[in-house]
């Protein structure tokens, strides 16, 4: 059968036969890429080891759900919708793409498979994804350029605009469905000026419209058409290619990786080299990252990986209470530097200290480990373990800030960052009714239960009244329990955070000691920092719970019933500490434990409950750091509560009822708002027989 | 530049509580933990950085028992090159004058450029600068919040007088400076820097070795002795608020509000 017009594989271009150009054009293309890539290898050969191939079916089923998937896009509607019809129009033309390539050398070439009705189907397909592709891509350009929604701003301090790169992008995506409309349309639009039967022409796509505008045009013009816009999108094809890896688009390629090789296990924080053992960490020459090659070849991955879409920095605490902290410039500033460090052409330049140079003291210092950053990327960049890393890199140089000085020096000599003495840290029980007597475990009591009581509620005049509460629940609700009394350290919990690994070891070796001692079968504690590090920065001590959960327990068994509520008029609001929530996907025991009182009302805040708490400021030695900020952390929370109708604030922490007392207190919203612990509002509410 | 610092193992007062013993001759010291001496922190930085500019060498030296081995090592950890321990049975209950003529003769075993002590010690009475300047018939300067070296022979040095004015001076090398906080931010000492200087030999040197004569040193070579410790009894418009932090709180707003200090 004669062809309507002449194919780009059979075609001259200027006397010179067009196959040339359709394989010198993929040829450069390629080879440009894989220099581009091999260049963007170099640095994470380099990095420092990081295993990840571990419970590969996990992570497999989380990069189909996450990745491909697209699970977290919608978080951000309007945003995730464009990026999830765009991202399964990639996916459905990638197989278009290849094909393209092919018909510049081999005329009329299907991909295997693809020669009978599979094949009719997916071109069927391709041509509503096409269609669709090029309606999103207008409504981003619409976006980017018209709403500038404000997380995509870039602060003068961290340079300037990125939009034209996403606008450039997006023009190039245009140009890419366009030209296969143009190449098919004119196609079509020829085949039926000479009455041949057309390929299936989906009513409304871009080439069914391409097709019939054409139809008008004379052969000729239709032939130079459908070479020309063949030619374009070989050339905006290859140009786009070697342009991923130039910037935020990189993630078109790594994102997949980057998801299949996501930190697996939340709460923990990365060893300080993988591979070398407690033992061996003194061999080791440098502790932490200080310059870029530091990093593990996986998060070198991360800042290849970042879309710049600033939904981290938008849920940032630190970054919204104006901390110099921004989890997004993190991202970028290191991505730049490595790009300019191993430069496309040219010598790499000398290592450079991060901090100082691309990163500044007090923005590694600022962050709360809150993990709501985490808890967003889409990506699954991770933001904590790089933190710490280079805290770690920073306590090594002795680059610490003089007000965590003195706490980590109280830590190390007294177990506690307050300097209080060690045979006081059991005084808080003094205030316990006289008959009331809590047991020291170890040499001369013995109970099933401990509670690991840590040194805040230990020491600090006000949650002393929180350890005293949850003594009296754990006493009613019938548990046999004791507490570790001097013998308990701090649990080192932000200690190991704030990148002072030996002397967190020492305490969580202190403490492992004097848990087995105890002979205490579980431990329960009502600090989410505690139980995050008992559970999962120790090892070999038995099981550990929170108080939320043992208060359920409780509840359920029917070991303890609880009046109604109080104060019927108050209306409750449960603030997610980050440490029991994100942390540790302990959402709805401390909800159900509140619920469980008769005749409470509690309310969500809404749009910043759950997952997407807001940080009240931080626990631990953050408590001691003096931030660069406009206003508290704290502050914003308690706005929050306000806002959602509230007038008591229920939190699960020992730190966040320091934090959001504070804050109502310089808010001006005392009589206003009040903050009670869940333990203290639990043992206020039940009944003692 | 050869720098020697002067450092002191004191019983920090923000990490104990300080009590006076049943005699009333000194305080509780069983619970105590100690560490080095806050203003000897800073002259110890000081040393650093400016041995990191101009070159040459810092050694720390401590007048104490075993344990104050613990502090020099600390100070080591931080960056000093070099810890010399002067300790001897003899030099047990020495004053100031005392400390000052140990310290004296060990100076004059080195050959150092310039001396750091820090203005005062946390359990001391900041005599030890100046004594052993005037031993050493060496130029001193106390209160020093900032040191520029100018040359080989000369520094420029900065005190801080009263009403928050301040003094440039410039001084002829070899001398002494007692140093003020608040000069530099004293780096951070991790365990990790501590353990990488565990091994690290520290000479003790004994009086013999400074060949100083037993009895012009320690308590019996003392001009002075401590009478009595107390804590001083309340005088007229003296309070302590007592009660929770809240309460305590609460009657130091209604004191101030009726006294006038707030509106």
């Amino acid at each position: 059968m004669e062809a309507a017009l002449i194919s780009p594989a059979k075609a001259t271009v200027f006397g010179i036969p067009a196959v040339i150009f359709s394989l010198i054009i993929p040829l450069v293309g390629v080879g440009i890429f894989t220099y581009i890539i091999a260049l963007r290898l170099k640095p994470m050969v380099k990095g420092s080891p990081d295993p990840r191939l571990n419970r590969p079916a996990d992570r497999f089923f989380k990069m189909i759900k996450y990745a491909v998937g697209q699970y977290r896009h919608p978080r951000y509607m309007d945003a995730g919708i464009i990026h999830i019809i765009i991202f399964s129009g990639f996916v459905i033309l990638s197989l278009r793409s290849i094909t393209l390539v092919m018909l510049g050398l081999s005329s009329g070439y299907v991909l295997p498979g693809m020669s009978g009705t599979s094949g009719q189907i997916y071109l069927v397909l391709k041509d509503f994804a096409e269609t669709f592709v090029l309606f999103a891509c207008l409504v981003a350009l619409y976006r980017r350029i018209i709403v500038k929604p404000q997380r995509y701003a870039v602060p003068a301090k961290y340079g300037k605009e990125h939009t034209w790169e996403a606008v450039l992008v997006l023009l190039l995506i245009i140009g890419l469905v366009t030209c296969d409309m143009f190449f098919e349309g004119s196609q079509a639009g020829a085949e039926i000026q000479k009455g041949f039967k057309t390929k299936i022409l989906v009513p409304m796509s871009g080439t069914w419209f391409a097709a019939h505008i054409l139809s008008f045009l004379p052969v000729d013009t239709l032939q130079d058409l459908h070479v020309g816009a063949y030619f374009s999108h070989e050339l905006i094809f290859f140009f786009f290619l070697c342009f991923l890896p130039l910037g935020k688009h990189f993630h078109v390629i790594t994102s997949l990786p980057n998801v299949f090789f996501m930190k697996l296990d939340k709460g923990t924080v990365k060893p300080v080299k993988w591979g070398v053992e407690d033992e061996g960490l003194d061999e080791l020459e440098s502790f932490g990252v200080k310059k870029f090659e530091d990093f593990t070849w996986k998060h070198m991955l991360d800042f290849y990986s970042c879309a710049d879409c600033g939904r981290c920095s938008d849920n940032c605490p630190a970054h919204a209470v104006g901390r110099p902290l921004s989890p997004r410039f993190i991202s970028i500033k290191c991505r730049d530097y490595s790009f300019k460090k191993y430069p496309l052409t040219g010598m790499s330049e000398n290592d450079r200290f991060l901090i100082g140079n691309v990163l500044e003291e007090d923005e590694i210092w600022s962050c709360t480990t809150c993990g709501a950053c985490e808890q967003e990327c889409p990506l699954f960049i991770e933001y904590i373990d790089k933190i710490v890393d280079l805290r770690r890199g920073l306590v090594d140089e002795g680059m610490v800030p003089q007000s965590l000085q003195k706490p980590l020096r109280a830590i190390e000599k007294r177990g506690n960052p307050y300097g209080k003495m060690e045979k006081k840290r059991a005084d808080w029980t003094k205030d316990l009714p006289v008959d009331f007597n809590v047991k020291i475990l170890g040499k001369k009591g013995a109970a099933d239960t401990l509670y690991f009581v840590d040194s805040v509620t230990s020491y600090d005049d006000r949650i002393q009244e929180i350890g005293r509460a949850a003594a009296r629940f754990l006493d009613a609700a019938g548990i046999d329990f004791g507490i570790l009394g001097p013998a308990e350290r701090d649990s080192g919990h932000e200690v190991k955070r704030f990148g002072e690994e030996m002397l967190f070891q020492d305490l969580r070796d202190r403490n492992t000691d004097a848990i087995l001692n105890s002979g205490a079968k579980n431990i329960v504690t009502a600090d989410p920092h505690t139980f995050n590090a008992l559970k999962n920065d120790y090892k070999g001590i038995p099981p550990v719970e929170h108080i939320s959960r043992t208060i359920i327990k409780a509840v359920t068994w029917g070991n303890i019933r609880f009046k109604p509520v109080e104060d019927p008029g108050k209306i409750y609001t449960y603030h997610d500490p980050c440490y029991l929530g994100r942390h540790n996907n302990l959402y709805d025991d401390p909800r159900n434990a509140i619920d469980a009182i008769p005749g409470i009302k509690r309310i969500e805040m809404e749009g910043h409950c759950r997952d997407r708490s807001f940080c009240c400021g931080g626990g631990g030695l953050m408590l001691f750091y003096e931030p660069i900020e406009e206003k508290r952390m704290g502050q914003v929370r308690v706005e929050m509560a306000k806002q959602a109708g509230a007038n008591v604030m229920v939190t699960a922490c020992p730190f966040c009822m320091l934090n959001i007392e504070d804050a109502i207190k310089t808010s001006g919203l005392e009589g206003e708002m009040e903050a009670i612990d869940l333990i203290e509002l639990i043992e206020r509410h039940m009944i003692i027989d | 530049m050869e720098i020697l610092v002067c450092i002191k193992r004191v019983p920090d007062p923000s990490e104990n509580e300080i009590e006076v013993n049943k005699d009333g001759t000194d305080i509780e010291r069983d619970d105590f933990v100690y560490s080095v001496n806050e203003w000897d922190n800073y002259a110890v930085e000081e040393a650093i950085q400016i041995r990191d500019k101009v070159g040459g060498s810092v050694t720390v030296v401590s007048v104490g028992d075993e344990e104050a081995e613990e502090v020099v090592r600390r100070e080591m950890a931080m960056g000093a090159d070099k810890g010399i321990l002067l300790s001897d049975d003899a030099f047990e209950g020495s004053d100031g004058k005392g400390i000052a003529a140990i310290l004296t003769a060990e100076v004059k075993k080195g050959n150092y450029d310039l001396i750091l002590t820090g203005a005062q010690a946390d359990d001391g009475a900041g005599q030890v600068g100046g004594m052993l300047a005037a031993m050493l018939d060496w130029p001193f300067a106390s209160l020093v919040n900032f040191i520029e070296v100018l040359d080989d022979n000369k520094i420029k040095v900065g005190r801080e007088i009263a009403g928050g004015n301040q003094e440039m001076y410039e001084m002829d090398l070899p001398c002494v400076l007692s140093i003020q906080t608040g000069i530099n931010e004293p780096r951070y000492v991790s365990i990790r820097g501590i353990r990488k200087v565990a091994s690290l030999e520290i000479p003790v040197h004994t009086a013999g070795d400074l060949g100083i004569s037993p009895k012009s040193v320690g308590k019996a070579g003392a001009k002075t002795k401590c009478l009595d410790y107390f804590v001083p009894e309340l005088g007229d418009g003296a309070r302590i608020l007592e009660g929770s932090t809240d309460e305590i709180i609460d009657e130091l707003i209604e004191l101030l509000r009726a006294k006038g200090g707030i509106k």
